[in-house]
């Protein structure tokens, strides 16, 4: 267990990856030839990227993106073409991550005849959106249509609140030879620091996405695949049951988001509460404060917020306009992300700082 | 399918790779396998404790720091300043990747670019080639040449470089000089003299350097591994790699580092940050404690830099041996755990495999592992076309294998007449 082992996945990962993620998407996945286990989704990311897009290429991101999505695409040379989610017009308001839309009409001008892959993550970091079958049908319909590679992101695939379901855009008609699905063992079994990922896809792509791996890090570590595999094979019979982590986490974090919803609306701050993820957004236009920072005046009020927040409340958050592309971020200087996978004691901590706040403090 | 689902150019002509040809069929265990290079042989104990200890510490499994883990970083800069002799910082002259491995392609995408050109002295550890072409670069291969002694058993000292040959190699567009000593697969250790002839062109050409040194403890008696960073003008125009795979006999464990000057190793770091991020935490951490506990033992025989040399030169000559006494040569490595050996003294007619063009060591290997069960490495996997006949006569033996293994080899050896 401490010698190489195979470079595109440890035997036992790949099989129970592929049993795994077979009964899900109904599709019989091939442990050998449609598995490429990487370090971290990061890299599974890096080594799509690589393997696909070429100079002159155009990656559609949608918006609020991760934010490696833009450098990683850059890098393989390839142009991103940005549309955002943007929250519902009418109808009241904007209060769940499931009221942040795409246009229709926006979302299919994007497409050119140079477009080559379009990037979705669902949940959505940062905002939380578990996307619909209805939205995820546009897309395959557009990807099916212009003849496009679809790379989804499902890194918090089993992370999801109030009855929403994670579906994978993979299993739509069409889609499995098209797409790239990519997941993280570090977000499935909290233990983000053993950097063990996935790349899941017909054979006749991933193929190149091992091309990439075999010349940039060729193996992963040997110890940390079989842990993972050993952790799945459990999953794999508990799976539905309460015993399932699958289960027990997002039940967890379920508590953890509420409660840290309440306290941000005791200060003013509006939440949009995610459908799933472990991140929360929450709308600063109606708090009210000085934030005392005349030199950073060209910054955007999001960030300049969030430096305020550190500095004077102690508590760290991120601004959200640094998901979003120079093109649009103007118009999401109002928000800011909380991390919500904290324990007990920092959320309690958390609390304190924004009652104290709220009572004038 | 669909035509626009092709791959990128980048990745043109390099989907094969010796080792995914190699080593699933070498995994069949009725074969003794001499050919990855990985040991056998146990790793250290403290090794392995100080990865279950961290494992069971909950924040260690949670992300560290993108350029490499606090304490190993601090290690590996104590280390390595003994060595070196100087200061390290470990905040900005390290960088931790996925083994040498990632060590090197972080050098590659960090710092060579689409036109450069890349000088790769033969036989040279096979990724180099794909790595630089995948950088949009144009390696530039020069050859060790076996310089005729009259003796009758060779080393790998024996292999040199022409320094006129490779003089000739340098021009505006190099961009840098790859070197690996001690080397893979034949084993040489570049003395002073081979390193200061390129640490000369290097400054002559304003080329940098990026010395692959994996099997930098792996040295045998009598011979000293030498740093080119540590020569004069060296230390800011070289990437120096290291692997903790090597050191400490995990290959599995997939962590290396990259030691530098900050105004090289900083590109390093993006491009780090822009491929994986951060290396596993629990490995990491264990990796520090290894090297906390061997920094202290430096120089004395209980170090595991030093044991691991000593016990690896008894395997070293008993391998040599076992070849001899079948009348094989084979070429006797100053340091690192492979040999190669001339094969073609067993005279084996292989024209009956006619059904690829592999070179002669490359059908010599496929028909060893099936009609002897021993697997080797073809040297030809090593080089470019243009020395393919100057190598195909050469395969590569890994001897870090426990004593059974070597038993085994020895055996199959021994009756190799025998139908």
């Amino acid at each position: 267990m401490h010698q190489y082992t195979r470079a595109f996945g440890h035997p036992s990962l790949v099989t129970i990856l592929a049993k795994f993620f077979g009964r899900i998407v109904e599709h019989e996945i091939n442990p050998f030839e449609d598995i490429l286990v990487t370090v971290g989704a990061y890299q599974a990311l890096f080594c799509t990227f690589q393997a696909l897009v070429d100079e002159g290429d155009e990656v559609i991101i949608i918006e609020p993106f991760f934010d490696c999505y833009k450098p990683m695409v850059k890098m393989a040379g390839g142009k991103a073409v940005y549309v955002p989610l943007r929250p519902r017009v009418g109808g009241g308001k904007v209060l769940s991550s499931g009221d942040w839309v795409l246009s229709a009409e926006e979302l299919a001008c994007k497409f050119t005849p140079n477009t080559k892959a379009i990037v979705i993550n669902t949940p959505n970091n940062p905002l939380g959106k578990v996307y619909k079958k209805e939205e995820l049908q546009m897309i395959a319909d557009l990807c099916i249509k212009h003849d496009v590679v679809c790379i989804s992101d499902e890194v918090y695939e089993w992370l999801t609140y109030d009855g929403a379901k994670h579906l994978k855009i993979a299993s739509l008609p069409g889609m499995w030879e098209r797409t790239i699905t990519i997941g993280s063992a570090g977000k499935t079994f909290s233990a983000t620091g053993w950097k063990v990922g996935w790349a899941i896809g017909s054979g006749h792509i991933l193929k190149h996405l091992k091309t990439i791996h075999q010349n940039s890090v060729y193996h992963c570590a040997t110890a940390a695949q079989e842990a993972v595999a050993q952790g799945f094979e459990r999953e794999y019979e508990q799976f539905g049951t309460p015993e399932s982590y699958f289960q027990q986490l997002p039940e967890t974090l379920h508590h953890k988001r509420k409660k840290l919803a309440s306290c941000l609306e005791g200060v003013g701050l509006q939440p949009i509460m995610p459908e799933g993820g472990y991140f929360m957004i929450a709308d600063i236009s109606s708090v009210n404060v000085d934030l005392n920072d005349s030199s950073a005046q060209d910054e955007p009020r999001d960030y300049r917020f969030v430096k305020w927040l550190i500095k004077e409340k102690g508590l760290a958050t991120i601004p959200v306009s640094a998901f979003y592309s120079p093109e649009h971020s103007k118009d999401f200087e109002n928000y800011i992300r909380f991390c919500f996978v904290k324990e007990d004691e920092t959320l309690n901590a958390a609390e304190d700082i924004l009652r104290k706040w709220s009572t004038g403090k | 399918m669909a035509s626009r689902h092709k791959h990128s150019k980048r990745i043109e002509g390099l989907e094969k790779n010796v080792w995914v040809a190699f080593t699933s069929v070498a995994a069949d265990p009725s074969i003794v396998n001499l050919g990855q290079g990985f040991p056998d042989i146990p790793p250290p104990s403290y090794v392995k404790e100080a990865l279950a200890k961290a494992a069971s510490v909950d924040r260690m499994n949670q992300y560290t720091r993108g350029f490499g883990h606090p304490s190993l970083v601090k290690a590996l800069s104590q280390v390595y300043g003994k060595v070196y002799g100087h200061q390290i910082d470990p905040l900005k002259e390290v960088l931790v990747t996925v083994g040498g491995y990632g060590s090197l392609f972080s050098t590659m995408q960090g710092l060579v670019d689409e036109g450069d050109e890349v000088i790769i002295i033969e036989p040279f550890f096979d990724c180099y080639v794909p790595m630089v072409q995948m950088a949009g670069a144009k390696p530039v291969l020069t050859p060790l040449r076996l310089k005729s002694t009259g003796k009758k058993n060779t080393t790998s000292a024996d292999w040199v470089l022409d320094p006129d040959e490779l003089a000739s190699k340098f021009n505006s567009k190099t961009k840098a000089i790859i070197i690996n000593t001690p080397n893979n697969p034949i084993g040489k250790i570049f003395t002073k003299d081979e390193l200061q002839i390129i640490a000369d062109l290097c400054i002559k050409h304003d080329t940098l350097c990026f010395s692959d040194e994996v099997y930098e403890w792996l040295i045998y008696k009598g011979h000293q591994h030498i740093k080119i960073a540590t020569l004069p003008g060296m230390w800011d125009r070289t990437i120096t790699i290291g692997s903790a795979g090597k050191t400490f006999s995990v290959t599995g464990w997939k962590l290396g580092w990259s030691v530098g000057p900050e105004h090289l190793i900083k590109h390093l770091q993006t491009v780090m940050q822009n491929t994986l991020y951060t290396c596993p935490t629990p490995l990491q951490e264990a990796v520090a404690q290894g090297l906390v506990r061997d920094y202290e033992l430096m120089g004395r025989p209980e170090c595991y830099f030093s044991s691991l040399a000593e016990e690896l030169q008894g395997k070293r000559d008993r391998m040599a041996a076992i070849l001899q006494e079948v009348g094989m040569s084979p070429i006797i490595p100053e340091g690192g755990y492979f040999m190669i050996v001339d094969v073609t003294t067993l005279n084996e007619d292989l024209s009956h495999m006619t059904d690829d063009d592999d070179a002669y060591d490359y059908k010599f290997v496929k028909w060893m592992i099936k009609e002897k069960k021993l697997a080797a490495i073809p040297v030809t996997a090593f080089c470019g076309e243009a020395s393919k006949k100057q190598f195909e006569k050469y395969i590569r033996l890994c001897f870090i294998k426990q004593d059974s293994t070597l038993d085994a080899a020895e055996t199959i050896l021994k009756n190799w007449n025998k139908v």
